[in-house]
């Protein structure tokens, strides 16, 4: 989805692992696409978007008929089933049983990077998953202003958390975090599966690591092949 | 995660909200938009923090503020204040001659304005985290965006072009760091996102400057200093995203009531894009 944001990025790691991708701005371009990807960008903007391109609908379609999606930050936000701390008038997909909260880290000077140990096996267990490789080393993980995930449904499988006060160094959680979450101790999701869809907090495509691309793409082929 | 996206200068919270719902990806909090500095003339500065503040709190979107050239208390204040962005900008008055900010001593992300690769350059090895094509701010008028995208990009392209040996004096012409220049060489792009400001008035501007290869627009005097400034705002906003779609762009932009006059730049006192150095 190439609305608003990061989605050149996804687009290039995608190709990079020999998936064909393409650009989707609206309804039409939708024909023959077997998945989505939403990238980071701003929440708002891209459901404003969403709405005016017509696009909402279709995709809203495929993705209740079970179409694969990987939502990064802002994507995530737009995959989830509650979006707290949202504008109104958000629009969301409702694709993962999971409630988010927007800029729940603070905002762009709270900002970190963080090293997750990532169930790689875990999430791809019924989709080939890695080569023996890369399974076990941590991944580098960019948050920029990113949401978190403060409720799973009992369908969805956490596959990395971060400590909740990451956002704000050595203060602790960030005000805002602090002002609306009771968990801000301990640890929070920032990567999610349910079925076909995967959500992270923080921007795989901006690194060069395409460990959670690889998991979304062999998630996608598995289903395509079964 | 602004690529793609509007971002829009306003004055108030009820600007801001406007802007919000039209669909921007930030907001630049400040006292007056160019046109209104242009006008005014004196000496012009950083916006008052209660003001920032009201708009930060008017909207969930992130919020850019402005401070003077080389006015790092200014940077500071600003970054104490938890804004998003920080814009040094040559719409404010310079408060230094000869130097910029030193933007690797904050958190907090740069944006700074560039006519040329050479200042691009400059501002990011002093640590900018985007570079925005100047144009001519507060005129409505995109020739001098056109001018400052065109060379940036045009000399990106032929960097791509030069052999090893001729990479050192482009980065001698550019007076940049060689380091820089061979990233460009081998990448063919700037290290940075590339957005455009200064005379964006209409959606076919933000089509013409995302054609040209800009990744975001600013877009400031052109909103609120238009007849009906939400709808504009709207379909500025739609014609980044769909600018490759001219079909889109027609329709948004049917009647849209007047855009803000305009300044021809052979009657400008001041151009704002000739300070920075």
């Amino acid at each position: 989805m190439a609305l608003q944001g990061a989605a050149a990025e996804h687009i290039a790691a995608l190709r990079r692992l020999g998936a064909r991708a393409v650009e989707v701005r609206v309804p039409s371009d939708l024909d023959g696409v077997g998945a989505v990807v939403i990238p980071g960008g701003e929440s708002t903007t891209m459901s404003h978007l969403l709405g005016t391109s017509g696009l909402f609908e279709p995709l809203a379609e495929r993705l209740a008929d079970g179409m694969p999606a990987f939502g990064t930050c802002a994507g995530m936000i737009l995959l989830a089933s509650e979006v707290l701390d949202g504008r109104e008038d958000q629009r969301y997909f409702s694709a993962i049983d999971i409630s988010v909260r927007r800029n729940a880290f603070g905002r762009q000077v709270a900002s970190f990077e963080a090293d997750l140990e990532i169930d790689f096996d875990s999430g791809g267990s019924d989709s080939g998953g890695l080569g023996s490789e890369g399974h076990h080393e941590p991944f580098g993980a960019v948050f920029i202003r990113a949401p978190w995930v403060e409720r799973t449904g009992d369908s969805v499988d956490v596959l990395a958390t971060v400590r909740a006060g990451s956002g704000s160094g050595d203060a602790g959680a960030s005000p805002q975090a602090a002002s609306g979450c009771g968990r801000r101790d301990g640890e929070v999701p920032v990567l999610c599966r349910s079925g076909a869809v995967l959500v992270s907090s923080f921007h795989p495509e901006l690194t060069a690591d395409d460990r959670i691309h690889r998991m979304f793409v062999d998630m996608v082929g598995s289903r395509d092949s079964g | 995660m602004l690529r793609g996206g509007v971002i829009m200068d306003v004055v108030t919270g009820e600007q801001a909200k406007i802007a919000e719902d039209a669909g921007a990806v930030a907001v630049m909090a400040l006292e007056r938009v160019p046109a209104d500095i242009r006008r005014d003339g004196g000496v012009a500065r950083m916006s008052d923090p209660a003001m920032i503040e009201g708009i930060q709190a008017a909207v969930t979107i992130p919020v850019m503020a402005k401070a003077r050239i080389g006015h790092f208390g200014e940077a500071q204040i600003l970054e104490a204040l938890d804004v998003d962005y920080i814009d040094e900008s040559e719409v404010l008055t310079p408060a230094d001659e000869a130097h910029h900010i030193d933007k690797w001593a904050f958190t907090v992300p740069f944006v700074c304005g560039a006519t040329n690769l050479g200042e691009a350059l400059r501002r990011i090895s002093e640590g900018a985290c985007m570079i925005r094509s100047k144009g001519e701010a507060g005129t409505g008028n995109i020739v001098e965006a056109v001018r400052h995208l065109r060379a940036i990009t045009g000399d990106i392209r032929k960097i791509t072009q030069a052999d090893a040996a001729e990479l050192f004096d482009w980065a001698k012409q550019l007076q940049s760091p060689l380091g820089l220049v061979q990233e460009i060489a081998e990448t063919g792009r700037l290290p940075v996102p590339l957005f455009c400001a200064g005379g964006i008035a209409t959606p076919a501007d933000a089509s013409l400057v995302m054609q040209l290869g800009a990744e975001a627009v600013f877009v400031g005097s052109g909103i609120f200093k238009s007849a009906d400034p939400g709808p504009r705002a709207e379909a500025i906003v739609e014609a980044t995203t769909h600018y490759r779609d001219p079909s889109v762009v027609a329709k948004v932009s049917r009647g849209l009531g007047s855009a803000m006059p305009g300044l021809e730049m052979e009657g400008l006192e001041t151009k704002l894009a000739e300070r920075g150095w």
